[in-house]
Formats: C-alpha cells, structure tokens, sequence
C-alpha cells in the first residue's frame, strides 16, 4: 500500500511595510491619513511612557518594570484592531496595548508604583488585570469568549502572551478548546525572542510559533511583529472573523525584547550586543516615521511636536499617580471577598484600630 | 567557621553533592545559562555541563513530572521551581504523583528527588508571587518538607535531602538569601531530617517557629531579654517529618507558647502545632497557647500594606507578653 501525504502544513507570513519605510501598496489596510498619524502618535507615547517608567524605576519612584521597548508596533497595531466591545486580556508586557486602548496613563503608573488600585478598570475599557503568571489568563480569554458566545454578544476577545507562554500546560489546553468549541478569539503572542534568559529556539523545537496553532484546527500566521501595518491589518481580519463566527485565530508577532526582561534583569549576561542591535535597526517607530514623511504627512516639526505632546502626557500622569494617597489598611480587606468571614472582620477591626495582627 | 550567606551555603551544597554523586542533576526554568532567578544555580552550568544542568521550557508541571520520571529512571533530580507560587501549577505532578507512586508500587520504587522552591513575603511582589504555601505541602503524606533559617541548616539540611530516598521539597525564603551565618566547613556536613533544634535557651516562654519566622522570633527573644522575659526558640527546620517532642518538651518547661507561621492563619499549620502541644503538655500549660500568623488576605502589592499583612517581630512580642498575662 502506497505511503500518502494526507496533511501537509503551510504557515504564511505577513510583512507590509519594510525598515525603510516602503510598504506594499497592494496589502495596505485602508486607514485614513489622519488615523496613521494617530497610529504613530500612540507609538510615540508608548515609548516616551516606556523611557519615563525605565527612569522612574532608577530613581526608586516605581518598582520593577517590564519595557515594551521594540515592541511598540505589534502592541499599538493589534490594540488598534480592537473594537470597542471586544475583551482584552493582557499579559504583563502590554502597556502599548493599554495606553492605545485609552487607559489611563497615571493608573498604569500607580500600578508599576506598587499599588493595585491601578488596575481598577475604568469603565467602558474590557481590559482584564495585568496577568503576571505566564499563560495562565489563555484559559479565562477562552471562557470569556465562550460566554459571550452564550450570551449572543457580537465581539470577540484577543488575549496577549509571550512566546515562553507557548510552553505552558495553559496555552496548549486553551487553544485546543477554543478550537473544539469554534470560539470568537484572538490569540495574540509577542514572540520578542527571549523569555528571560531562554531564547526562542530552547522555548521549542518548532521553526515557528504560528504553527502550533495548526495542531488545534485554527489557523495561525506568522507577521512582522515591528510592522504596524501588517500587525493591524493580520488582527483587523482576525478579530472580524471571530466577531462573524470563523473561530479562533493565532497571530505570532515576530518582534524583539530590545531592553532587558524587567528592570531586574541584565540581558548583557546572556545574549549578544550585536543580536541586539541588528534589532534596532529593525524600529517600528522609525519605520512609521519614513513611510509617513514619504508620502508628505510628517515633518521634522510634526516629530518634536509629537514627542512633546507625548512627554508632557507622561509627565502630567506622573504627577498624577505620585500624588495618589496611599492606600488603608480597610483596604487589604475591602476585595477580599464579596463578604468578609467573621475572623477576617476581626483581623480588619485589630490592624486597623490597634497595628496588631493577632486576632483569632 | 567561616561565615557565608544563605544562598552561597545552598550553592555549595548542590555543588558538593554533585561532585559526590553523579546521578545527581537539576534543572527549571533560567536555572543554568542566568544561574537561577536568585543566583543559587551559580557555576553549576559552567562545572557540569548541559547534560547534568538544564534550562527547561516554561512548563512547571512537566518540570516535577519529569523529575518524577527520571528520579525513578535512577536519577537523583533536583527541580527548581522559579517560586514556590508556581508549585501550584504543579500540584498534579507533586500531591498526586510524587507523593503516591512509592506507595502504588508497593514500595517497589523509590523517589529520590528534591523540589527546591523560593517563597515568602515581603519583596513586594504582590498577590501571586508573595505566598507562603508550607501548609499545603506538609498537609500531603509522602513528602518531606524541609525550611531552614540559617546558612547552616541550608548547607545541611540539602546535602541531607539530596542523599535522601524520599521526595523533598525544599522550601527556601527569598528574604534569607543574603542572610549571612557561621557554617562548619566539613564536607560531610549534614543536618538530619526531622529534627528540630532549640536556637535559644529560656525558661518563660516557649517560641516555635521556622524559616524567616524564626529569625523574627530570634530578634523578638532578644528584645523581650532586655526587659527580663526569657524566651526558648525552637526552630523546626523540617514541617514534615514533624518533630514534636522537641518543642512539646520545651512547652512542658516554660508552660507557655507562641507558635509563629507566616501563612495565612486559617487552617495555617499554627493551628496543628498548637493542637500537638495541648496534646502533649495540657497539664504543664499555664497559658493558651498563641498565634502569630499572616492576615487572611491576598497578599497585597503596596509596600504599606504588605507589611500589614506579613508577622513581624513586634508581634511576636507583643504575643510573648499575652502569654504572660494568662494564669492557669
Ligand atoms: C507560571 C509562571 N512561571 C514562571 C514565571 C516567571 N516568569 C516571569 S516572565 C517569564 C518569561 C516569560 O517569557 P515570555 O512568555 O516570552 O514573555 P516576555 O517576558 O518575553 O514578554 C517567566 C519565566 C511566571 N511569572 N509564571
Ligand atoms: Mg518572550
């Protein structure tokens, strides 16, 4: 009996505007001019939100912070994608995400300051808390789809995670049953090529990321991950196919962690200053920037004015966040649970009244 | 005796025991190439090349699952968890697996693994990375449960572990690591398991205590010496073989305990500490005994808050004086 092929794997990639700045006319996504100029606005204080936190964790005004440095065009792109129903699952490297999804800068702030009330979303934003535990939020983004499923609520949901997430139970356990169930999500995973000190290539075995996704009966494609373009024309379709019923999407944003993995860690120690500044060749503002001057939409002017604008957002934020009174000892217990036990009353009464925390 | 830190005591004791023993082998996540997210994986890479120390994926399940396997393969794994937060992710693996396979087989196989996991509070790393989970582990029949306070317990109390032929998890405090103490520079230094031992003689008041917890209640006994109380600290260094003549003896002295955890109070392992010494000196007692735990609250991110929330010296004083107060 003759060996078959009765499957065979392809795995597309998309790529739209190149380091230069020159983009494939063909596969640009139909974005008025005002909205590109807003895209790269939203990059620009991604950025200057990023320096700001990287100084402000020197001086000891926030603690350890994850930079999005390098990944600001596949963070910004797909955010842009997001229509206002959708639900969004972040990861802890997302700040891009956010601040082109309108939350609040200074809650971002207060939040990398050690102070959870900054993650108490404001309302209208579908932005679930600041997932630390790598991959473990792909299970609630599955089930967040399958109500709104249920519910018969027209959006889809769009969960973001790094590539060391592929290697979790979660990740795989997701995605199978997203597929199964034919779900309305949008994987999005931000391969920036490390996961601490492990790179890529010891994350797994398989040439890309995208592919996994084959394994569950959805598609996955691979785009470049420092092309806004191709990031928000790749999530636009996904996210509208989701929001039709097609089910579930996979999207590896081929990016780079250019800064180190949080303000703890020396990347130095482990990768090469050469790897990493092929990367910054490879910006995804600078490319932006090009195009945009290309066609006679930005100016020298129009860059300082950017930044500016951007720097002074930041800095009134910082303000903002710095000048938040520091929070009560009521509320250690106020989210505990919906209603406190009797010996958690009695705890609350004892720290808040006497300093003590020995109450039985 | 040469003093050292915490972290360099545990560096050389996986050092020692792998130059003695070449079935010995350990991997996790960022354990090799970056030497551990808290440097204790230090050289090991570098002395024993790829094979014996590995960088795995991040999948903390498979991580103890492979341990299981390869320790039953005739291995002598040592897994590291990046922090004992994410032994939850495991818990299949470690309760029912690890804990059972000896006694499914009938004794046939033997686990002779360690799980070395960093916990605690206190590093501001807010409610999922700041657990203390001991109870969890010490609740389940099949492991030992070991928590040193000192660089020495750390140095022996591993090599012990290491040598055993039952599955460890070594529970280490992130607030320990730079931690310095004298620790005796025989390489065939070994603490045994299961046995408490008594950090400071006193006649008033008996605290029990372990890992960072003892520490705490070092200082506090110190302090309460200056105004004449004199307190006996039990450190019990392994929550599981349990030793509990140890400080049952030491509770019959004084009359009077305090025992100190730093996990939540509810179901904590205070409660079965205390349990074991009115069983075992209800007679002797001249006051209930108290606890010091953790609030039962989610760890919380704010440095204010966390610090609420964590048993400090000032309680374990203030506790001391309660027991005090009561007269049988
Ligand atoms: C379940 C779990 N295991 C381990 C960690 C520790 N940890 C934090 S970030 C990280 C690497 C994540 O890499 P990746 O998924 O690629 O995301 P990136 O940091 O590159 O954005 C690890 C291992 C964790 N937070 N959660
Ligand atoms: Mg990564």
């Amino acid at each position: 009996m003759p060996v078959n092929v009765i499957e065979s794997l392809t795995v597309k990639r998309l790529e739209i505007l190149d380091p230069q700045g020159n983009a494939d006319e063909g596969l640009l996504p139909p974005l008025p001019e005002e909205e590109i100029m807003r895209m790269y606005e939203l990059l620009v204080l991604s950025r200057a939100f990023d320096e700001r936190a990287l100084s402000l964790q020197r001086e000891g005004r926030i603690g350890t912070y994850p930079s999005i440095l390098g990944q600001e065009a596949s963070q910004v792109g797909s955010a842009l994608a997001i229509a206002r129903g959708d639900r969004v699952f972040p990861s802890f490297r997302e700040t891009g995400v956010q601040i082109a999804l309108g939350y609040p800068i200074h809650l971002l702030l207060q939040y990398w300051g050690g102070d959870e009330r900054g993650l108490r979303t404001p309302d209208g934003l579908n932005i679930f808390p600041i997932c630390v535990s790598v991959g473990t939020h792909l299970p609630h983004a599955v089930g967040a789809a399958l109500a709104a499923r249920i519910r018969r609520e027209q959006c889809a949901v769009i969960a973001y995670f790094g590539d060391g997430a592929t290697s979790k139970g979660d990740f795989h356990e997701g995605f199978n049953m997203a597929g199964v169930f034919g779900l309305p999500v949008v994987f999005i995973c931000q391969n920036n090529q490390w996961a601490i000190s492990v790179p890529v290539e010891r994350q797994t075995a398989a040439g890309t990321l995208a592919r996994k996704a084959w394994a569950y009966g959805f598609e996955g494609v691979q785009v470049d991950g420092n092309d806004v373009f191709a990031v928000y024309r790749a999530t636009s379709e996904a996210l509208a196919k989701a929001r039709q019923g097609g089910g579930p999407t996979f999207i590896e944003c081929h990016t780079y962690r250019v800064a180190d993995h949080t303000t703890a860690d020396d990347a130095s120690r482990y990768r090469s200053a050469a790897e990493v500044a092929e990367w910054r060749k490879r910006d995804p503002l600078l490319r932006l920037r090009l195009f945009m001057e290309r066609k006679g939409l930005w100016t020298e002017e129009d860059e300082k004015n950017a930044w500016q604008r951007a720097r002074t957002t930041v800095d009134d934020a910082v303000k903002e966040a710095e000048s938040a009174p520091p929070p009560e000892p009521e509320e250690l217990f106020q989210y505990a649970r919906a209603t406190l036990s009797p010996r958690q009353q009695r705890q609350l009464k004892e720290i808040a009244e006497r300093g003590v925390r020995n109450a039985e | 005796m040469p003093e050292m830190t915490y972290r360099d005591a545990l560096n050389l004791a996986l050092k020692e025991e792998m130059r003695r023993d070449p079935t010995v082998v350990t991997w996790g996540e960022d354990v090799a190439l970056y030497e551990g997210s808290f440097k204790v994986t230090r050289g090991l890479l570098a002395e024993f090349g790829e094979e014996r120390v590995k960088d795995t994926p991040i999948s903390e399940n498979t991580i103890i699952g492979v341990a299981i396997g390869a320790a039953m393969g005739g291995l002598r794994p040592i897994a590291e968890l990046m922090t004992v937060n994410f032994a939850l992710l495991a818990m299949d693996q470690l309760i029912n697996h690890m804990t059972k396979i000896r006694y499914m087989f009938g004794g046939q196989v033997n686990l002779p693994m360690v799980v070395r996991a960093p916990g605690g509070g206190g590093s501001q790393l807010a409610a999922q990375h700041s657990q203390s989970l001991e109870t969890f582990f010490m609740h389940a029949p099949g492991m030992h449960v070991l928590v040193p306070a000192t660089p020495a317990d750390a140095r022996g109390l591993l090599k012990s572990a290491i040598r055993d032929n039952n599955p460890v998890m070594f529970l280490e405090h992130e607030l320990l690591y730079n931690s310095k103490g004298e620790v005796p520079e025989d390489p065939e230094f070994t603490v045994p398991l299961g046995k408490a031992e008594v950090k400071r003689e006193g006649k008033d008041v008996t605290i029990v205590a372990y890992s960072r917890m003892t520490v705490l209640a070092l200082a506090a006994a110190d302090t309460l010496a200056k105004e004449g109380i004199f307190c006996e600290v039990v450190d019990l260094r392994s929550l599981a073989p349990l030793d509990t003549e140890t400080f049952v003896v030491s509770a019959r002295k004084t009359g009077r305990a305090v025992v100190v955890e730093e996990c939540w109070r509810t179901a904590g392992l205070g409660g079965h500490l205390a349990s074991l010494i009115y069983e075992g000196c209800f007679d002797s007692l001249r006051a209930p005994v108290r606890r010091v735990s953790g609030l039962d609250v989610p760890m919380p991110y704010s440095r204010k808050l966390e610090r609420l929330c964590i048993p400090q010296e000032e309680d374990i004083v203030a506790a001391v004086k309660e027991t005090l107060k009561a007269q049988y």
